[in-house]
């Protein structure tokens, strides 16, 4: 067993865009009992290659492998781990709450405006708020907005961009992958 | 935005083959044609009968073996993959003829086999509703296959086939699967077929760098007691003759694997035997006081390393690899090398010193010398009534000299059968490594002589795993198939027993088999064979089965609890093993 301490990592995969890679890459993690805490898929600035934001816990020694598994594939063209301060990352929330909530006072609104959090839409029964941060914050408002009822809660997968500079079409000819 | 001009798949420009106005069906026999594939191993079904219907047509230019289980007919393309080195091919249907592939798939994988597994699919309306005999193969499939893809259009068939052939022979060998829905199959397209050459996500090959081969030489021309771990990717590479130009200049000793074996002679002043936990005594101590492995081709598997903890602690590691996810996957690797084991060989070769490990070889020696005395002495003068399996064993590789392919099932046959046979040919060892699938060796032996005519093919199974796959002796009896096969009958699941014997408390809990009488079931099928349970008759029974034109079976009743030493228990380390 291993006892060693895991650490958060968030991994991008650049993929062909190919159905079924999503069930490759994710039983990679299922088959060695990982936990996916959040996961979000979008083509990446070059075309046809699409970019998996992957965010799990890990123990150091393993992360390596996991990235040689996740390279093995066919399909993938490249896979990179971050730890939390390599990378710049968004995450968003939505909260569905009653209108009738912003016409008793402000108290609503002054949580809203403190957070930085915009609305969407209003609607006669009810009104979607928008809050993209770290998830500390989206859950943060959700604490300050709870007591005034929410309806419904979402919050999206991790995105996240690597600090370094190095393009990605760059680095893929630099290893051969692109000509 | 950086827009890829290049297609997905890179195809050469010139069209080997082509047909205009056929179908899908016919565009997958042709496709095949144009890789050169002579033998089909498969079994017919509802979704892949129009791909059976084209074939018809094609028996001139290809051999279609039926087998009495899809099971049968995968491991038979692997016995065909593992000593031709190229992709055997398989044929099943939709739903369970699928699925009955999934235990040779799961093998090959992890033995780096290749293989084309080609699987009927239902029309792809009925996709997803559950439809007889659908089963959702491509997912199924995934974690056991190096690739796989649903085809829905007879157009992607030509395209799909190359570039399943190109990903199950390049780099690190596997199997991939390809699923045909119906209506793929019946739907008309012209045909064309270029080789695929590269796929732009896939290096199957890297290039050396040379200055990971000036560090490996380095550390070769300095160290005292090194140790090569010979793998299976010397064969794969078909770089036994550059490993052992290489041994041979740097006086380094040579260790097996299981799937290494027969890519040196065992004959060889340099080979020191077996690697793992029923390997040799030699290597499996001395692995321990090592200051330098050089792994060639090979993934440390825990067969072989015992407990990682305690393995090799004294030694600088050198890894020669062509997966990349393998290096520092068990073992840290000091120097790691990517790539082909053969190149690598090449590269390193003009840069080691010629040496002499005299003393160190010697080393080698006394512990064989002692496993001589404590293991193979007493199984080969055995004070037993019944005969042992070493007996067995030690007769054949005497009577074959060592020259024929020995294809085993897996349990303590095989331990016995890859200790003490006498490999002198190479590629001459065919066997279920690292998935251990019971059942293996009949069929497997039945695509290994078709693969390789000319040589003999010898089946070595115990009593349980025969009975996993027995049906295949109707393939043998359709197709005159000359396998020999030798089962060796002890009553006993032996390994399994052994085991109870040694950590249970002898609670031999459901070990105990009951068979049926081989000879008349295999007479049944109009093949020969002969019990033996004298051990006076066991030179002329073997002389009897190794003559036969024909197939072969000889049964021989052995010691109902014979053990196989040495051996490494389960998670100790690879200095601890026990010779009694």
């Amino acid at each position: 067993m291993n006892t060693e301490a895991k650490k958060q990592y968030t991994i991008s995969v650049f993929t062909e865009d190919k159905i079924g890679l999503l069930n490759r890459i994710t039983i990679i993690f299922t088959r060695r009992k990982i936990n996916v805490e959040s996961l979000t898929v979008s083509e990446s600035e070059t075309k046809g290659i699409f970019r998996f934001t992957i965010v799990i816990e890990l123990e150091p020694s393993n992360i390596e492998k996991l990235r040689g598994q996740l390279e093995k594939q066919v399909e993938v063209l490249k896979a990179f781990y971050y730890q939390d301060h390599d990378i710049v990352y968004q995450e968003i929330g939505l909260y569905k709450i009653s209108t009738s909530e912003f016409v008793n006072g402000d108290k609503v609104e002054n949580i809203i405006r403190k957070n930085n959090a915009r609305i969407l839409r209003i609607e006669p029964d009810y009104t979607i708020v928008e809050k993209t941060g770290h998830e500390e914050e989206t859950r943060a408002l959700f604490e300050e907005l709870e007591p005034h009822g929410i309806l419904s809660f979402v919050r999206s997968g991790r995105v996240a961009i690597a600090k370094p500079m190095k393009r990605l079409h760059v680095y893929l000819k630099e290893i051969g992958k692109l000509d | 935005m950086l827009v890829l001009e290049q297609p997905f798949v890179e195809t050469e420009k010139e069209v080997i083959a082509s047909k205009p106005n056929t179908t899908g069906a016919e565009a997958v026999i042709l496709s095949l044609l144009a890789e050169n594939v002579d033998t089909i191993f498969g079994y017919p079904g509802g979704a892949i009968m129009p791909i059976y219907d084209a074939l018809y047509d094609y028996l001139d230019k290809v051999k279609h073996i039926l087998t009495r289980h899809e099971q049968g007919a995968i491991h038979a393309a692997q016995g065909y993959a593992r000593v031709r080195r190229k992709a055997g091919v398989c044929f099943a249907t939709s739903g369970p003829g699928a699925t009955n592939l999934i235990t040779g798939i799961a093998d090959a994988m992890v033995d780096s086999t290749p293989l084309v597994c080609i699987t009927g699919q239902v029309t792809e309306g009925l996709l997803g509703t559950d439809a007889f005999q659908e089963t959702d193969v491509v997912g199924i499939s995934m974690p056991i296959t190096k690739w796989n893809y649903q085809v829905t259009k007879a157009e992607e068939i030509p395209q799909a086939i190359a570039k399943a052939f190109y990903i199950a022979e390049s780099g690190r060998p596997g199997p991939v699967l390809l699923d045909i829905t119906k209506n793929a199959q019946f739907e008309g397209c012209d045909f064309k077929y270029q080789k695929c050459r590269r796929i732009r996500s896939y290096l199957p090959k890297r290039a050396l760098v040379p200055e990971k081969i000036a560090e490996a030489a380095e550390l070769i021309n300095s160290c005292k007691k090194p140790l090569v771990l010979a793998g299976h990717g010397i064969l794969i590479a078909k770089a036994q003759e550059v490993f052992q130009e290489f041994i041979e200049k740097s006086g380094l000793p040579v260790a097996s694997t299981l799937l290494g074996l027969s890519a040196m002679s065992v004959e060889h002043p340099n080979y020191v035997g077996y690697l793992g936990m029923h390997g040799n005594y030699g290597p499996n101590v001395k692995t321990n006081e090592a200051d330098l492995l050089i792994a060639v081709g090979m993934r440390f598997d825990d067969r072989v390393t015992g407990g990682l903890d305690t393995y090799a602690p004294d030694a600088k590691v050198i890894h020669i690899e062509i997966d990349p996810s393998e290096i520092n996957k068990n073992v840290k690797a000091t120097v790691p090398i990517i790539g082909d084991a053969k190149e690598a060989l090449e590269a390193l070769l003009p840069h080691v010193n010629e040496r002499k490990y005299d003393e160190w070889l010697a080393e080698f020696a006394e512990c064989d010398r002692l496993e001589d005395e404590k293991v193979v002495q007493k199984a080969l003068a055995p004070t037993t009534e019944k005969i042992k399996m070493v007996e067995v064993i030690k007769m054949l590789s005497d009577k074959t000299e060592g020259k024929a392919v020995i294809v085993t099932d897996v349990g303590q046959h095989q331990m016995i059968a890859t200790r003490y046979y006498k490999f002198a040919e190479t590629e001459s060892n065919v066997t279920s490594g690292g998935l251990g699938t019971m059942g293996f060796a009949l069929p497997a032996a039945i695509g290994a002589k078709i693969g390789v005519p000319h040589r003999d093919v010898i089946a070595v199974a115990g009593d349980g795993g025969f009975q996993m796959t027995l049906q295949e002796l109707g393939t043998i009896m359709q197709n005159d198939i000359p396998v020999k096969i030798i089962v060796l009958n002890n009553h006993f699941l032996g390994m399994v027993r052994q085991w109870q014997e040694l950590f249970f408390d002898r609670r031999y809990s459901f070990t105990d088999i009951e068979s049926p009488d081989f000879v008349t079931l295999a007479s049944a099928y109009g093949v020969k064979g002969i019990q033996v349970t004298d051990r006076d008759k066991l030179e002329s029974g073997l002389t009897q089965m190794l003559e036969s034109k024909e197939s072969f079976l000889l049964e021989v009743i052995v010691e109902k609890e014979e053990n196989v030493f040495p051996m490494v228990p389960s998670g100790a380390s690879v200095s601890d093993i026990r010779l009694e």
